[in-house]
């Protein structure tokens, strides 16, 4: 069944898709380390880390970014 | 400047991992908040956020056609008008295809009618979403797969299509320049544009890396190159008033920002002092 | 009821008035121009309260349609020809988003050779794109159907576009003696559109046009067929409805002393007034002719043209396009969907003047037919 003109009502529906299955590497965040400078947060395209700098990996494509810019290095990526 | 923590641009959507197109919404979408409704012209942004029965966006959004967007979205805004929702933001997201090319025509009457909206293009210099064909907003050099380097080529023998000038000619009251790279430069861009009666103009670099030809991890650091290298200049201008919204204070040498990525390997040393007398022309002028 | 003479444009303008869509997009084209001008008229002297956008094309009057028809607001536009095929993308999206569009088109040739006069093949161009389409004979007809056009494509059960055809020129740019309905009476004919299906709402969020892999599209196809199908039960709906409060009945055909002819000529719009008048010259020598005119081409109304024409020993189908290599459009839907011994007129091409004299030739040529699809008209010898 298709919906009339194929309009999707369910806004964000694209979360039952865990592109978390897509990464090879894996971001780890020491929240010790962290400034909370909010660099990872802006910067991921999933926007799958949240206020508390929790990494939701059931999204994260492990694209390296956050890692990348994080000014202080507390995100390492690990093979996953 | 107030911005939301809410994310109205959910994961689980296509895009490649570290694409720049997604962290441009995001930050937008931040700043405008939720009384938004955004219209998008086909191309990659559409296509990864809106496959069936799923949808990414968080608002209200329409998809019609690749060339109108900006038409799609003055019958948006003319409608919101008449039910008296003037304090619902209208956005169009259209990449550089879909804006300078074949969106051109709509956007020209969009912009020139006055409709009261911003339209942000994402621009990754080329039809990625096709697989890297290139656009007249393809960069100097750039290797494509239509302008692909060769025995007797270089690859895109153009120059990039000044697309924010033609926007400032058509006497939009504000037009900027932005990068990924620099949000808070972006965000209040986005801000900015918001405020404004009728209609703003953003034009947005996004590095890709499926099209650019780099690890994913870096796309934030080759928008900073680009900036930094003056092959990419942030500005805006406000009612005809131009401004430089950033200046490195060091102008890197543009080769660091061509070697980074593969669309630029094949260059001869002798090409690449071309771009770079052509970015130290445009440079000296702003004082950058 | 006050009759007012004037032309099959101001008609429908006046019927748009009545319908009072929030948005109208329009972009200027002959000869459907001074639709947009009587608009702009309305608007300026706030006859109507819609937001009337200067489009710099037809692609873009189309779009901004339908981008206020997603938004949720009833739209208008109008076009012809060149500007119809330019839109002609944007028409099957329309239709796929089922955007209940209400459009009017004057016929009028397509480029190329250029010509600004009249045929039909800038709409019958259009026909699988899942639009609605109605043919009107005059500017009452004209006017109706606007309002029918949009208390069918708004109703849940269809949701899908309509255009309401007018021949250019001919239609355009004569005049008429017009009814101009009371506003009170199209109010209680036409309820104001609010969709479900769709719409744009910050606070109920959807996503309009999506991206559909071979999983989705064919159903979404599907549906569409069922709608237009369906369409013709809320059409029949609507016309006994239009019947009770305006007094006008309109069908899916109109016969004209058809019901007991042994040949019958069956055509679209004004050509009918015409071969109305040979149909009674000739009765009053005692032959018996009759004319079917199909008003509905799409849905396409297969039982009711059956029905009005099988009596008939011969039928001629007159043209006003033609279909390179297979012949007029109309003729061969109807052999495609019905039994029946019928052969086909291509005429009025680009304007070419059908006179009363073309009309009998063709009764002739349908009682006694030699091929299946003849050129009427033509300056040329005969081939």
């Amino acid at each position: 069944m298709v919906s009339i003109g194929a309009a999707v009502k369910e806004p964000g529906s694209t979360r039952q898709n865990k592109t978390g299955s897509w990464r090879t590497f894996k971001p780890i965040l020491d929240k010790e380390t962290c400034i909370k400078c909010e660099n990872c947060i802006m910067f991921c395209p999933e926007g799958c880390i949240n206020k508390d700098y929790d990494i939701d990996y059931d999204y994260c494509k492990g694209c390296g970014i956050c890692a990348e810019e994080c000014p202080v290095k507390a995100i390492k990526m690990e093979r996953e | 400047m107030e911005i939301s923590e809410k994310e109205f641009l959910a994961p689980g959507h296509r895009a490649c991992a570290g694409c720049g197109a997604t962290i441009g919404v995001r930050l937008a979408l931040k700043v405008l908040g939720e009384n938004t409704v955004a219209v998008s012209a086909t191309g990659c942004l559409e296509v990864i956020t809106t496959p069936y029965p799923e949808t990414a966006w968080e608002i209200p959004w329409m998809h019609v056609a690749f060339e109108n967007a900006a038409a799609v979205a003055s019958g948006v805004e003319a409608a919101l008008k008449s039910q008296g929702k003037t304090d619902t933001t209208v956005v169009v997201f259209g990449g550089d295809g879909g804006t300078a090319d074949i969106g051109l025509q709509a956007l020209s009457g969009a912009m020139e009618r006055g409709h009261n909206l911003i339209y942000i293009c994402y621009d990754n210099e080329a039809y990625m979403n096709t697989g890297i064909q290139r656009s007249g907003a393809t960069p100097f050099g750039a290797s494509t797969t239509t302008s692909p380097h060769g025995k007797e080529s270089f690859g895109e023998d153009r120059p990039k299509k000044n697309m924010p000038m033609i926007m400032a000619a058509h006497g939009v009251p504000y037009v900027a320049t932005a990068s990924i790279s620099y949000p808070e430069d972006f965000m209040k861009k986005v801000k900015k544009a918001a405020e404004v009666e009728g209609p703003a103009y953003i034009h947005l670099q996004q590095p890709c890396t499926t099209g650019w030809g780099y690890n994913p991890a870096k796309t934030i650091e080759l928008g900073r190159l680009a900036v930094e290298t003056g092959s990419w200049i942030l500005y805006e201008i406000e009612e005809g008033e131009f401004k430089v919204t950033y200046r490195p204070i060091q102008r890197k040498l543009v080769n660091e920002y061509l070697n980074a990525q593969k669309r630029f390997k094949h260059l001869t040393d002798q090409e690449k002092e071309m771009i770079q007398s052509h970015v130290d022309a445009i440079c000296i002028e702003l004082k950058i | 009821m006050v009759l007012k003479v004037m032309s099959a444009n101001q008609a429908i303008a006046e019927a748009v008035k009545l319908a009072n869509p929030n948005v109208i997009p329009v972009y200027p084209i002959t000869p459907q121009t001074t639709i947009s001008e009587y608009l702009a008229k309305f608007v300026a002297d706030g006859d109507i309260g819609a937001e009337y956008i200067r489009v710099e094309s037809e692609h873009s009057a189309i779009s901004a349609c339908l981008g206020a028809s997603g938004t949720g607001v009833r739209v208008f536009t109008a076009t012809s020809s060149q500007g119809l095929a330019l839109m002609h993308e944007i028409i099957f999206a329309a239709a796929g988003l089922r955007a209940p569009i209400v459009m009017a088109d004057a016929n009028r040739a397509l480029s190329a050779p250029l010509s600004i006069w009249n045929d039909q093949q800038d709409s019958i161009s259009e026909r699988d794109a899942g639009w609605m389409q109605t043919y009107a004979e005059n500017g009452q007809e004209a006017l109706d159907s606007i309002l029918i056009s949009y208390r069918v494509s708004e109703d849940n059960k269809v949701l899908l576009p309509s255009m309401v055809c007018i021949d250019g020129f001919i239609l355009t740019h004569t005049v008429d003696p017009v009814d101009v309905p009371k506003k009170e009476d199209v109010d209680k004919y036409l309820p104001p559109y609010k969709p479900d299906h769709a719409y744009l709402d910050p606070k109920r969020p959807m996503s309009i046009g999506t991206f559909t892999d071979p999983n989705y599209y064919m159903e979404a196809r599907h549906d569409m067929e069922l709608a237009l199908e369906g369409a013709k039960e809320v059409i029949a709906k609507a016309n006994a409805e239009f019947a009770e409060i305006f007094g006008r009945k309109y069908d899916f055909v109109e016969k004209y002393r058809s019901e007991d002819a042994d040949t019958i000529l069956v055509a679209m719009g004004s050509i009918c007034s015409t071969i109305k008048d040979v149909v009674d010259e000739l009765r009053e020598r005692g032959e018996k002719v009759g004319l079917v005119r199909v008003r509905v081409f799409r849905p396409f109304p297969t039982e009711e043209i059956y029905e009005a024409i099988k009596g008939a020993s011969k039928v001629g189908v007159l043209d006003k396009n033609i279909s390179f290599s297979i012949g007029g459009v109309l003729h061969n839907e109807i052999k495609a969907k019905m039994d029946v011994d019928a052969y086909g007129f291509i005429v009025g091409l680009g304007g070419r003047d059908i006179k009363p004299s073309h009309i009998k030739e063709i009764i002739e040529k349908t009682k006694n037919p030699t091929q299946h699809t003849q050129w009427i008209g033509l300056n040329k010898e005969e081939l």
